[in-house]
């Protein structure tokens, strides 16, 4: 037995309701995200990533109300990110009940917010979540789901990242994000080889060959998806068994609890 | 009533979530002097040891729990809070634990990854009536970069292989830590939690 590979749905949330972006435009409602939520864990999901995407201005007491329902109802650990930008906001967004909360452009304007949060909270509630996007030969860090360019090397920030106390990264390909041409196997290998910490992939997945091939292919230790699990593509537990299927270890169903 | 110690660390709410879930009332504790009328006691924590134990002492739990023990009120240690019933820590030297288990707390080496993140099996090496519920290959969800070493075999009880066979349960009658999380651990950790609440109840009956 060994450590599983995880499958986790994640879900772009704007007051309460769950929207799939597609490259972060063209929003559509997808429904309610705790009902949603609750359906995935029915499934199997090993944890869950909300995403609150418009919190990064008044939406706060927001994301705090939701981490708590959330709580209320699934066993399972799950993420909080999307306009986390500063540590007692993710102390709130923990006390209530989320296990981890994920910075992103909050941490690539002032890193120091990932040393307060680890130090504050510990380095495995806090993930460093980078939107990569290929320039030339290398990986660049973006911003705002892709409008915004900063220059930085991904590889180079995930490795700050995780040197300033991140302990996982979420890794996000613009290049694929909506694109269901599956996960982007060089971009993972190349973070998840420069950084120490579990890195979960995240973009493009359309179908279970897809995780299939992520795990075979690259030592992420999770892969990401919204859409396929959102518009029934496939449901979690597809995506599961095609895992084991293929001899790659996962958290079997469970028992229920009576 | 089951005592949460509120130390300041961890991830209490959820620990009070999920003992709801089973349908047992727990209250948050943050003075000691609280610990006195429970009737179980669970002792959580996350992040790193030394910051756990240093906070754990300056509220002053350790003599309340210590009391607790001799009482035989059950106790259930999650994570940190499970590393804090050894004898201590190399993750901050010199930061004592309770030393209810002997044995230290070490960082794994030879590992892959740290930290360990995500569901992995457990392997079942010995018997607690708190784990009736569990079967061997029940995945739990690990969250942690040390783990305790059990200087005696006999409180050994589970364990998980990241990078080696690697300590998951310890315990001994009225006393049980787990490194992974219960109530992050779904219907799995669900069960735990609810047969620990159980003994609660008897507990009870019996003072």
């Amino acid at each position: 037995m060994t450590l599983a590979r995880r499958v986790i749905p994640c879900l772009d949330v704007r007051d309460g309701k769950v929207v799939k972006s597609v490259r972060f435009v063209d929003t559509k409602d997808v429904g309610d995200a705790i009902e949603l939520a609750t359906r995935y864990d029915r499934e199997g999901a090993d944890e869950l990533v909300f995403l609150d995407i418009n919190a990064s201005h008044e939406k706060r007491r927001t994301m705090v109300e939701f981490a708590s329902a959330v709580a209320d109802q699934l066993f399972i650990p799950f993420t909080v990110g999307g306009g986390v930008n500063s540590a007692d906001l993710a102390g709130e967004i923990l006390r209530v009940g989320a296990d981890k909360v994920a910075v992103n452009s909050a941490a690539v304007r002032d890193p120091r917010i990932i040393t307060e949060i680890a130090g504050r909270y510990g380095s495995q509630a806090t993930v460093l979540s980078i939107d990569a996007r290929r320039e030339g030969d290398r990986w660049e860090v973006v911003l705002d789901g892709g409008r915004v360019p900063t220059g930085i090397d991904a590889l180079a920030w995930a490795r700050d990242g995780v040197a300033r106390g991140a302990g996982e990264v979420l890794l996000n390909s613009i290049d694929r994000d909506g694109t269901k041409q599956g996960f982007d196997l060089g971009l993972t290998e190349a973070v998840a080889s420069a950084v120490d910490v579990p890195v979960i992939a995240s973009g493009g997945a359309s179908s279970a060959a897809d995780f299939v091939e992520l795990f075979r292919k690259t030592s992420a230790g999770a892969g990401l998806a919204a859409s396929i699990f959102h518009y029934g593509d496939a449901t979690v537990g597809d995506v599961k068994d095609a895992l084991a299927a293929a001899g790659i270890p996962v958290r079997p169903p469970e028992r229920a609890f009576a | 009533m089951i005592a949460i110690v509120d130390y300041g660390v961890g991830n209490l709410a959820s620990v009070r979530k999920a003992l709801a879930a089973v349908g047992a009332h727990a209250e948050l504790v943050r003075d000691p002097a609280g610990l006195r009328n429970a009737t179980a006691i669970v002792l959580p924590g996350v992040g790193n040891f030394g910051h756990c134990s240093r906070e754990f002492h300056r509220f002053g739990f350790a003599p309340a729990l210590r009391g607790a023990r001799e009482r035989g009120v059950p106790i259930l240690g999650i994570c940190v809070g499970m590393q804090l019933l050894f004898d201590g820590s190399e993750e901050d030297r010199g930061e004592p634990g309770l030393g209810f288990l002997a044995g230290k707390v070490v960082e794994m080496t030879n590992v892959p990854r740290l930290p360990q993140i995500g569901w992995n099996a457990l392997g079942l090496t010995g018997a607690h009536r708190w784990l009736r519920d569990v079967r061997e290959g029940d995945h739990f969800y690990f969250v942690h970069s040390y783990v305790p070493e059990p200087a005696h075999a006999r409180d050994l009880l589970g364990t998980v292989e990241y990078g080696g066979t690697r300590c998951a349960i310890a315990g001994s009658d009225d006393l049980l830590g787990v490194q992974f999380h219960p109530e992050k651990s779904g219907a799995n950790g669900l069960r735990l939690l609810s047969a620990f609440v159980g003994a609660t109840t008897r507990a009870a009956v019996r003072s």
